[in-house]
């Protein structure tokens, strides 16, 4: 398999008050089996090497755990395939010649940091707000203390496992968070471990949800589309009857 | 704790009440649009039906409060989530596109404001049109006198402006209900995904029908249905 070349066409932003503009770069020597932030690593040791700044982009684990690499790939949060996180995503989706238009998750909650790293402390607060469970330190518990059924432990594992990316904020028309902060919810509320914290839990969460400016949820489930550990939107749902059953 | 009037205003609070004023105005919708099919009927169903309700007297002023209260709260709320969603994201995206899949999003997700605000305005004229309007009288089978509302819709509905204006409108309600059947369901705590793609589709087959049920009257008279039965000058 031949090499290709890629056009790039990347969103540079020196730091939050910067206004931003988008850059153009040729980029030779791709190949197919490259991941999609390695394909940048290529790119940032070229720029570098003429003396450009770098693009920077976030990323920890590079094995779709981390949820750090979330950009905007051709209008498409994580890029065009479903359930896979960009780090996950390789350069053989694409073709010689191809134009890649990458943005930084958009929302006025993720303010830019520079180019394409935002700052998603805003989740991180909505967590602060009551995304734990409140036990005793120490020496771990005996696991089979607490018996918790086998299909609700497997439900809460499912919302367990966002990574909190930020996929949801990026693709929703609305910025909306409700996926994030319904899947803690969902995950939090539904054990045992969780329950004597619920409802104040369900109140604190959602409010932060809004006081950090994120947007209201219109239910278009794009959320659901670009999770990509696909959590279901059915979370939201449960969220609202969870706040229901919080207020009354 | 949230005092209830404050946590209805919560995006989850909002979200549940538009859910709830989507639903009472759905079941409004499929009531009015079963009066409008009386036209169908037998020559004096219309006006009958007009003057059934009629005899409710104070109740119908209820009725119809309840009823404008409850299209401003769910108007209110869709407007300001649409306006909200500017600041929410103050730079836009150069290229945006949906994933597909599981994703909901279409023309009519999309364009929810825009058919809502239309069926906004569109309301305020059809209340002065047809409920506003002048109607003379008519005589029931039975003797009564009535006010003629069938000759007011059959006169309405000969001028091409009115006949397609309303039948535009409606593919516009049809399109709004085709996102907001299905939206308002899972706004009022659905969580099955499986019942969630039924009701989806249930959804989307109810727009249509509804949709279909409204344009078909306009264009019936247009087209020149309806005249005998009224004795009226059609075109």
């Amino acid at each position: 398999m031949s090499d290709m070349t890629i056009n790039l066409k990347i969103w540079r932003q020196k730091n939050t008050n910067d206004s931003g503009h988008f850059e153009d770069y040729i980029l030779a020597g791709v190949n197919e089996h490259m991941s999609f932030l390695e394909m940048l690593d290529v790119l940032n040791e070229k720029l570098i090497k003429e003396g450009n700044d770098p693009v920077e982009f976030d990323y920890d684990c590079r094995e779709g755990i981390c949820g750090s690499c979330n950009m905007v790939i051709n209008g498409k949060a994580h890029g065009p395939k479903h359930k896979t996180a960009a780090c996950q995503l390789h350069m053989r989706t694409y073709s010689d010649g191809d134009t890649i238009v990458i943005e930084p998750p958009r929302a006025g909650a993720f303010p830019v940091i520079k180019d394409l790293v935002v700052d998603r402390t805003a989740l991180d607060r909505i967590i602060e707000a009551g995304g734990y469970i409140s036990v005793k330190t120490g020496a771990a518990p005996e696991a089979n203390l607490i018996p918790v059924e086998q299909d609700v432990s497997n439900q809460a594992f499912d919302y367990a496992t966002c990574i909190g990316c930020g996929a949801c904020v990026a693709a929703c028309p609305n910025s909306s968070a409700s996926l994030f902060t319904a899947s803690k919810l969902s995950h939090l509320n539904r054990l045992p471990q969780g329950r004597p914290e619920r409802s104040k839990r369900t109140i604190a969460m959602v409010e932060q949800m809004e006081k950090e400016g994120f947007g209201d949820c219109s239910n278009y489930a794009e959320c659901e589309a670009v999770c990509p550990v696909g959590i279901s939107i059915s979370s939201i749902a449960e969220m609202r009857r969870e706040y229901m059953k919080a207020i009354f | 704790m949230p005092s209830l009037l404050e946590a209805f205003q919560s995006q989850v609070g909002r979200k549940i009440l538009t859910g709830i004023t989507g639903v009472l105005l759905v079941f409004f919708i499929i009531f009015h649009l079963a009066g409008n099919l009386a036209i169908f009927g037998d020559p004096d169903a219309m006006n009958s039906y007009s003057y059934f309700l009629h005899q409710f007297g104070p109740l119908l002023w209820i009725a119809r409060i309840g009823l404008l209260l409850i299209f401003v709260i769910h108007a209110w709320i869709g407007i300001s989530i649409w306006l909200k969603k500017r600041k929410a994201r103050p730079v836009d995206y150069k290229v945006y596109s949906s994933k597909g899949g599981p994703s909901k999003q279409s023309l009519s997700s999309r364009s929810m404001a825009f058919t809502g605000v239309v069926l906004l305005i569109f309301v305020v004229f059809h209340i002065n049109t047809f409920a506003l309007g002048d109607m003379g009288d008519a005589m029931l089978a039975d003797g009564t006198v009535v006010h003629d509302v069938k000759t007011l819709v059959i006169d309405t509905f000969q001028n091409p402006l009115y006949a397609f204006g309303y039948t535009f409108v409606m593919i516009l309600l049809g399109a709004h209900l085709g996102h907001g059947i299905w939206s308002a369901f899972t706004s009022l705590t659905l969580r099955s995904k499986k019942a969630s793609a039924v009701i989806y589709s249930i959804g989307v087959i109810a727009a249509i029908f509804i949709a279909v049920g409204f344009l078909v009257i306009p264009l019936y008279i247009y087209f020149g249905g309806g005249c005998d039965a009224a004795l009226i000058h059609c075109n």
